[in-house]
């Protein structure tokens, strides 16, 4: 039984091809003006790398933030839903997710069967997700790519007061003038936003095991900082940004089985 | 060619320094002397007054470092008065960067100065007061003598503060002075942006302009929703009549009216500041003067 998982973000598109039970390909889009179009193409890459075609999917969910423009979607299910889906699958024992995206930054509560109880979301801020990184990386003037390995030759932290993109921005060119070095400035820029996103995991709990997905569980700075602040080891998945399309796919196989 | 790259170097959110001396007044040695310096996050202000009495002000941006900007801001509410330091009586510093005035003699909180400084510019009658600041905004209540009752500080967020207006006006290219008419041009108020938080807020605005918006009804829909962000922070704290702004965006009219419509009443009018001196901007400064007369005397008094 073949089945796909559609995860339409805000900045990319990501596809997962199911088969059995087992991923048997992945394709990624860049969202641009047309997340539709994004996500043909994430969906025919994966199509393609699995020499597969689009008959060949018996059920296909969709899930994100651009949700309502999925096309060819059979069915659809909660960002929540499906990172809680994706968690347990990849670690059994998991029982919180965390899943930071671009825009976007959530932890959710599991049972043993990959069920969402509860969840927490920040989608109002962009300080506690991706673009805060993006922007603070443009201040900084260091490419995105290397913030996390520059901040790891950080021999001590100079905290910053940054709650807020905006006034961050602000904060990085005071610390620059102060000619403070850029490890310790990329460092305290994942602290910051490390902080916001372990005080809203706090507002649900912490339940090992924890797992770190999204876009921003790539990023080595940013997890080294998480791990400071919550005191506990996080679990990556391989693949941390197509958790949500992976979840999706789940849900999809399971869909099939029900009918 | 030239001349459009200069063009692009223009700094939308930059605004102008000033400095007022009201010089019908004359200062005489025997007068209680003494200054405010409020040093915010994004502007320092200095009020100087004799005998409670507003003699002169200037207000300039803060740079990198408190105590200069602090020195600053009081040598040039200083200038063409023939006063020097030590001609001051007392000296508080306030605001952001209070604790690095080094001359004060004291630093207070910038929201008992607000509330202080609200009540001598528009009188005892006021009960609210809500400070835009470049950082923060706080909704203040206060008695008849200008006390702080409670407050509610939003300090964590640049959505509505000075410093998102001064995004948005680079961002839509419109000098940051002019951003409350511009924002006032519509024939139709269009619905608020709908993400507050101004990175976002920012990305809606391009999506808007693509869609093929004038720039004066994006920035109309960031105003409002900006407005309303203040005006639910004034009826957390509870609006009591009557009620006025302060700070920076005092002079907003854009902010001004839709903040008076989401809360639906008026605020007092704005003084006429270049005559009198009531400058809404220096209503910390004034305050912090107050306190610093106050508590002159008292250390008078205590002397015998």
């Amino acid at each position: 039984m073949i089945t796909a998982g559609l995860d339409l973000g805000t900045q990319t598109v990501k596809a997962v091809i199911l088969k059995d039970g087992e991923v048997v390909s992945r394709g990624k889009a860049f969202s641009g003006f047309d997340p539709t179009e994004a996500a043909k193409q994430a969906i025919n890459a994966a199509l393609k790398e699995a020499k597969l075609s689009l008959s060949d999917i018996s059920h296909l969910t969709a899930t994100g933030s651009g949700i309502e423009m999925a096309p060819n979607a059979n069915s659809t299910i909660s960002m929540m839903g499906a990172d809680a889906h994706a968690g347990v699958f990849l670690f059994p024992k998991a029982r919180t997710i965390i899943d930071v995206g671009a825009e976007e930054a959530r932890a959710v509560k599991c049972d043993d069967k990959g069920v969402m109880m509860d969840f927490v979301v920040n989608e109002r801020c962009a300080a506690g997700a991706g673009t805060f990184i993006e922007a603070m990386a443009r201040a900084l003037e260091v490419k995105l790519e290397d913030m996390g390995p520059l901040s790891l030759k950080a021999e001590h932290a100079s905290p910053i007061n940054a709650s807020c993109v905006i006034f961050g921005e602000s904060d990085v060119v005071t610390l620059i003038h102060r000619q403070e070095s850029k490890p310790e400035i990329a460092r305290a820029i994942f602290d910051a936003m490390a902080d916001r996103v372990s005080s809203m995991v706090h507002r649900l709990g912490v339940n090992p095991d924890v797992v770190l997905v999204g876009g921003v569980a790539k990023d080595v700075g940013f997890v080294a900082s998480l791990k400071r602040k919550l005191s506990i080891d996080l679990l990556i998945p391989e693949y941390p940004e197509y958790a949500g399309a992976l979840g999706a796919a789940l849900v999809a196989a399971r869909r099939v089985k029900k009918v | 060619m030239k001349e459009a790259l200069l063009k692009e170097d223009v700094e939308y959110w930059r605004w102008q320094e000033y400095h007022r001396v009201f010089s019908e007044k004359k200062w005489r040695n025997k007068d209680i002397i003494t200054a405010g310096v409020d040093v915010g996050s994004v502007g320092s202000k200095a009020a100087i007054m004799i005998d409670g009495e507003v003699y002169s002000w200037g207000v300039m941006r803060t740079g990198s470092n408190s105590p200069d900007s602090a020195k600053k801001a009081l040598g040039w509410a200083m200038e063409g008065t023939g006063l020097r330091v030590n001609d001051f009586k007392y000296i508080v510093g306030t605001g952001y960067g209070r604790v690095n005035v080094p001359m004060a003699n004291k630093a207070i909180t910038e929201i008992a100065c607000h509330a202080k400084g609200a009540n001598y510019i528009w009188g005892p009658s006021v009960r609210t007061v809500l400070d835009v600041g470049g950082q923060d905004i706080k909704a203040i209540h206060c008695d008849e003598t200008g006390r702080v009752t409670s407050f509610l500080m939003n300090d964590k967020c640049a959505a509505g503060t000075g410093r998102g207006m001064e995004v948005f006006a680079d961002l839509l290219k419109i000098p940051i002075e002019k951003i409350g008419e511009v924002s006032l041009q519509v024939n139709e108020e269009p619905p608020p942006v709908s993400c507050t938080c101004v990175a976002f807020a920012k990305t809606e605005a391009m999506g808007l302009l693509r869609k093929g918006w004038s720039k004066e009804k994006v920035l109309a829909a960031y105003t409002h929703a900006m407005a309303i962000r203040m005006g639910n922070l004034v009826k957390r704290v509870g609006l009591e009549k009557e009620f006025v702004i302060t700070g920076g965006q005092s002079k907003n009219i854009g902010i001004v009216t839709r903040i008076e419509k989401a809360l639906g009443v008026k605020c007092l009018p704005m003084p006429n500041w270049r005559e009198n001196g009531l400058d809404p901007i220096i209503a910390g400064a004034i305050g912090a003067a107050l306190f610093g007369k106050a508590l002159y005397e008292k250390a008078q008094k205590a002397k015998g």
